[in-house]
């Protein structure tokens, strides 16, 4: 009878309440569960792990083979010629032209309509507009492969001859294809950061007697600048990693050249081409393939990282 | 240097701010106006020519496969002699027992690495923020990489599959899996901590108020991205090019049989490599497919999220 917790809190406040608010159990279920789905979530670190560790062990085999200086320097790429050369560089500078070229079509006009649904459209037209976005970005990208080879390249071809030496295959006709590959990502991402900026000082602006481009270009554009930078980085870095569009638009000669007009072979389109023949482990094309993955994996890890930092930034400041 | 009085300095400060205002109401009107409405017809340009892009990529593919489409396409296997009697089949059945296997793992998986990320892990600690900094940065990674993976991790080296289906449905689970947690969090994340309190109050365990509260709750945020991430499992081509799914497999392939296996837009790539304009047309017919199939779902998942987008 005394054992009751009531009779103890009334005789000595001092006195611990003989009740326990611990769970009657231990609840192993629920550890149980715990640890079962922190093993889900150390799946992506072995992932990771895993990459670093498959695209390392034949990167360091093929370092041993190759000296480093002649890989990343050397402007000759040969590596399935006897006798063989591996400087990366031509195939490096096919993907950054790919890249550049379909920025150059992708950020003037995903900023401009970032702009457009996130200041100008009425939210019956941006509740149309933006899923439409949202879904269209899901294409497939050898669908937009094909439709650059089939369509846009005989196109351009007859427009604009200088962009299209070798007909079919032209970097700068993949860099427009890649363009649109990604234009639904910098005008979805650079819409939401302008949207988070706070009204308050759109209005304060208007009240200074700011016109509406003005407010949209010096204000909101400013304020919503590391979101936007986010998300022009994210789509670079798609565009390197674009393996479909190259292989299909931009050709396999590996060019080291910025011209539009020629063909390129990209890292992304050597990987492609040369891993889907069957090779055997071991060989210097083998690990010719991880090494060019391993470059491939950096560029577009420490564009990621950049991204997700400027992320950061912008939801700091106004969330 | 005749310092001036105080008095001069306010009249200065007030008639240069009145010029400057002046200046600036006059002129407003004609050439602010007309910038204006450049700067509006720019975007409305910008916007246009993005949606008529991607919109030409549909119609492109319709108009050029549309003497294709027919049962034959769904029916027989593919041919390297013969475009005119050649179809999808293999490949078709390859797709659907890929993107099964990555349902099967993707969905516990993601969901269950989303719940531990947003209601266990605990983010003072570095780990926690170790796995979130990952996550993010795997959802980046170049599909083309996830085929390396695949190759020396899966098909061969520890794993050594070799080249069967369940190896590129474990290349594909792993390429969508860092979408799933990503979209599965943002659902969870907006569950409002109220709801838990509530459940917790009233004496249910964590994990009870997981299940009944946090997660019924959830459930249309995470069938989007689930959703959004078979879609993209079903158009990747690039990792599956290293994994195995040769193109020219006459038969139906099985989970486990070891004479390789097709895939849909593996199979469009290759038809569409070729020169003669009658395989084009072939890969763009597999292309509406694809496309009819992936929009659909693409449509779905984006309406579902903006139905029963809750505001609490």
């Amino acid at each position: 009878m005394d054992s009751t917790g009531l009779t103890g809190d009334l005789e000595g406040a001092g006195r611990k309440p003989a009740i326990s608010l611990e769970a009657p159990s231990p609840r192993y279920g629920e550890k149980a569960i715990k640890g079962l789905l922190a093993v889900c979530a150390l799946l992506s670190v072995v992932t990771t792990t895993a990459i670093v560790v498959s695209l390392l062990i034949p990167t360091l085999d093929f370092l041993a083979r190759v000296p480093i200086g002649d890989f990343l320097f050397g402007t000759s790429w040969a590596p399935t010629f006897t006798p063989a050369s591996f400087g990366v560089l031509p195939i490096l500078v096919g993907t950054l032209s790919t890249s550049l070229w379909g920025m150059l079509v992708a950020v003037p006009i995903g900023l401009a309509s970032a702009i457009f649904l996130s200041e100008y459209a009425s939210p019956r037209v941006r509740k149309v507009i933006k899923p439409i976005l949202e879904v269209l970005a899901g294409i497939p990208t050898v669908a937009i492969g094909i439709f650059g080879l089939v369509f846009l390249s005989p196109l351009i071809e007859k427009v604009l001859p200088f962009m299209v030496n070798v007909p079919p295959f032209s970097a700068g006709v993949a860099g427009i294809a890649i363009g649109l590959m990604i234009v639904p990502i910098i005008a979805s991402i650079s819409d939401d950061s302008m949207r988070s900026v706070p009204s308050g000082l759109r209005e304060a602006a208007y009240g200074l007697g700011s016109t509406k481009m003005k407010v949209a270009t010096r204000v909101v554009f400013p304020a919503a600048i590391s979101g936007i930078i986010a998300s022009l980085v994210l789509a670079g870095s798609r565009a390197v990693g674009e393996t479909m569009i190259v292989l299909l638009v931009a050709g396999a000669s590996p060019n080291l050249t910025f011209d539009p007009g020629s063909s390129v072979q990209t890292m992304t389109a050597f990987i492609g081409t040369t891993a889907t023949g069957d090779i055997s482990t071991g060989t210097i094309t083998y690990d010719t393939i991880f090494a060019v993955g391993a470059l491939l994996f950096v560029i577009t890890l420490v564009l990621n990282m950049f991204a997700i930092r400027m992320v950061r930034k912008y939801r700091e400041v106004y969330e | 240097m005749a310092d001036p009085t105080e008095t001069e300095r306010v009249r200065l400060a007030t008639a240069g701010a009145r010029a400057v205002t002046l200046e600036s109401l006059s002129s407003q009107p004609r050439g602010d106006l007309f910038k204006g409405a450049l700067f509006y017809a720019l975007l409305i340009l910008a916007l246009a020519v993005a949606l008529a892009g991607l919109a030409a990529i549909i119609i492109q593919a319709a108009v050029k496969g549309a003497p294709a489409i027919g049962p034959d396409l769904f029916t027989n296997g593919p041919s390297t002699l013969n475009p005119s009697e050649a179809g999808f089949r293999p490949a078709l059945i390859g797709t659907l027992y890929l993107i099964l296997g990555v349902i099967v793992l993707v969905v516990p998986l993601g969901i269950g690495a989303a719940i531990y990320l947003e209601e266990y892990g605990d983010r003072s600690r570095w780990w926690n923020r170790l796995i979130e900094l990952n996550v993010q940065n795997l959802a980046g990674v170049p599909s083309i990489i996830y085929g390396i993976l695949g190759l020396a991790f899966i098909v061969r080296g520890p794993l050594d599959l070799g080249f069967i289906l369940v190896a590129g449905s474990l290349t594909l689970a792993l390429l969508v899996l860092p979408t799933v947690i990503l979209a599965a969090r943002e659902a969870i994340r907006a569950v409002p901590p109220s709801i838990r309190e509530g459940s917790l109050a009233l004496g249910a365990t964590q994990w009870q108020t997981i299940r009944r509260q946090v997660l019924p709750a959830a459930v249309p945020g995470v069938i989007t991205g689930v959703i959004l991430a078979i879609s993209r499992a079903i158009g990747e081509t690039a990792p599956l090019l290293l994994v195995g799914a040769a193109t020219f497999v006459t038969f139906n392939p099985t989970f486990l049989g070891d004479n390789g296996y097709s895939a849909l837009p593996v199979l469009i790539f290759n038809y569409a490599q070729r020169p003669q304009d009658e395989f084009r047309v072939l890969a763009a017919a597999g292309v509406i497919v694809m496309l009819v199939v992936l929009l659909a779902m693409n449509s779905f998942a984006v309406w579902l999220r903006n139905r029963y987008e809750q505001q609490w």
